[in-house]
């Protein structure tokens, strides 16, 4: 009961707390901005610019064609482009000055000026074409095919060779001391993991023939498993939100799509164009409901990884801008703990979404392979 | 405005994925104390559909981004 009490003492304690906080920071707000306006407008120097949190999440969660490390330090990446006069490879720091402000650079063998273009309604970054006017040129920007190497990219290809590293030394383990003996060490995990994926996911969802689908599982229970836990790292090697981006989570569930129609069996197709059991009227009726199921099934996959993975992102940012917001180090106060605390969920909720990608795969492919009894209808 | 309705929508979502969870979440501890033996089961059960619920509601705040846009 006392113990109650306490609780509740403090819950008031915090909201007076953040209200009084709130207000002041309020009131705060109001005054630089106007400062800032007539600074601005008596003298041209470059003020330092509004603090925009919509604008400054955005732009941590979306794709770069340079990875930030700090302040104005970043390493450039390689970019490729191929534009309708041919293909254009050049270093991301000829985008760049040294404040970091987009310049142009003029292509080597097509003679294009290229530069970084920030959209201002999407806030998305591309490479555009400038004309000779100075304008963006629209028909040759339409014409790039940008196939750089972005951040999520070599964030990727870190993944892979992470991958390829403990599974490669997990693998020479087993060989050397035999499948007899006991694991040892890093073994030990990954056994645990690899036996999880089988008697958890294969085997339940599956049945007898999941050991033809085991290689599909583990490599994309890893993949995502892997490219989840390098987003929360807030540095390099990780900081790339590669399982929050909409076309890493699509291609995954595209594989998974093949991977289910491609193992489905006679029973499969038949429950999908003629349900057998029931009246002639409802099977018409319930075919095209089929038909569409086999869609939104991977579309949900995707989606379902995007939006949990790039929520997390989200919401750590946004804990972390509380302190820019406030302009107070005594934010941090409330913000880190908080952050701290909504990592720790994200570290479960990454284990959790590869996991549930990795069921939902092989529960769907189970039910593709499943071998029906029609006298059951 | 049009971003104070997205925000209304991403909080009508919060409100249903809550009472998604609460349900759940609720239902397992009955389900737990009803059968202490099997709680590690349910409690893995529990966790899967708690994360299918909290996707409906990340759906919602995804397509309340992108409405802000």
């Amino acid at each position: 009961m006392a113990q109650n009490r306490v609780k509740c003492l403090l819950a008031l304690v915090f909201s007076v707390f953040m209200l009084t906080n709130a207000n002041v920071v309020v009131a705060q707000e109001q005054h630089p901005v106007q400062a800032h306006n007539t600074d601005a407008a008596t003298s041209h120097k470059p003020a330092e610019k509004e603090f925009n949190v919509t604008e400054t999440i955005l732009e941590h969660i979306s794709d770069d064609h340079s990875w930030h490390l700090w302040g104005h330090t970043s390493i450039a990446l390689p970019v490729i482009l191929k534009t309708d006069k041919g293909w254009e490879t050049f270093s991301s720091a000829k985008l760049m000055d040294e404040h970091h402000e987009p310049i142009t650079y003029t292509g080597t063998t097509t003679g294009y000026q290229f530069k970084v273009n920030t959209n201002h309604e999407t806030g998305k970054k591309s490479i555009v074409i400038i004309g000779a006017d100075g304008n963006i040129n629209q028909a040759a920007t339409a014409s790039i095919l940008d196939m750089s190497i972005t951040k999520n990219v070599a964030s990727m290809f870190i993944a892979v060779f992470l991958l390829l590293a403990i599974f490669l030394s997990v693998a020479a383990s087993y060989k050397k001391r035999g499948v007899t003996t006991a694991p040892k060490g890093f073994q030990n995990i990954m056994e645990t993991l690899i036996l999880f994926v089988r008697d958890e996911i294969a085997r339940p969802n599956i049945g007898e023939k999941y050991f033809k689908y085991m290689p599909f599982l583990l490599t994309v229970f890893f993949f995502i498993f892997i490219n989840n836990l390098l987003g929360l790292i807030p540095f390099i090697p990780g900081g790339a939100n590669v399982s929050g981006n909409i076309a890493f989570t699509m291609t995954l569930a595209v594989f998974t799509f093949i991977v289910v129609n491609f193992s489905g069996n006679k029973n499969y197709w038949k429950h999908i164009f003629w349900m057998p059991g029931v009246a002639v009227p409802m099977k018409i009726f319930l075919m095209p409901i089929e038909v569409i199921g086999i869609f939104t099934k991977p579309i949900s996959l995707m989606i379902r990884l995007f939006a949990n993975i790039t929520a997390g992102h989200i919401l750590v940012l946004s804990l972390v801008c509380l302190i820019f917001i406030f302009k107070s180090v005594a934010a941090s106060a409330v913000a880190i703990p908080f952050t701290v605390f909504i990592s720790c969920i994200e570290l479960l909720v990454a284990f959790l979404q590869a996991f549930i990608f990795t069921m939902l795969s092989a529960l769907y492919i189970g039910m593709a392979t499943e071998e029906h009894h029609d006298d059951h209808h | 405005m049009i971003g104070s309705i997205a925000a209304i929508g991403a909080g009508l979502a919060a409100i249903g994925a809550g009472i998604g969870i609460g349900r759940i979440g609720g239902s397992a501890v009955e389900g737990m104390a009803r059968q202490p033996e099997v709680a590690g089961k349910i409690q893995g059960a529990m966790i899967v559909a708690a994360a299918f619920v909290e996707a409906v509601a990340l759906f919602a705040v995804v397509v309340a981004l992108l409405g802000t846009r």
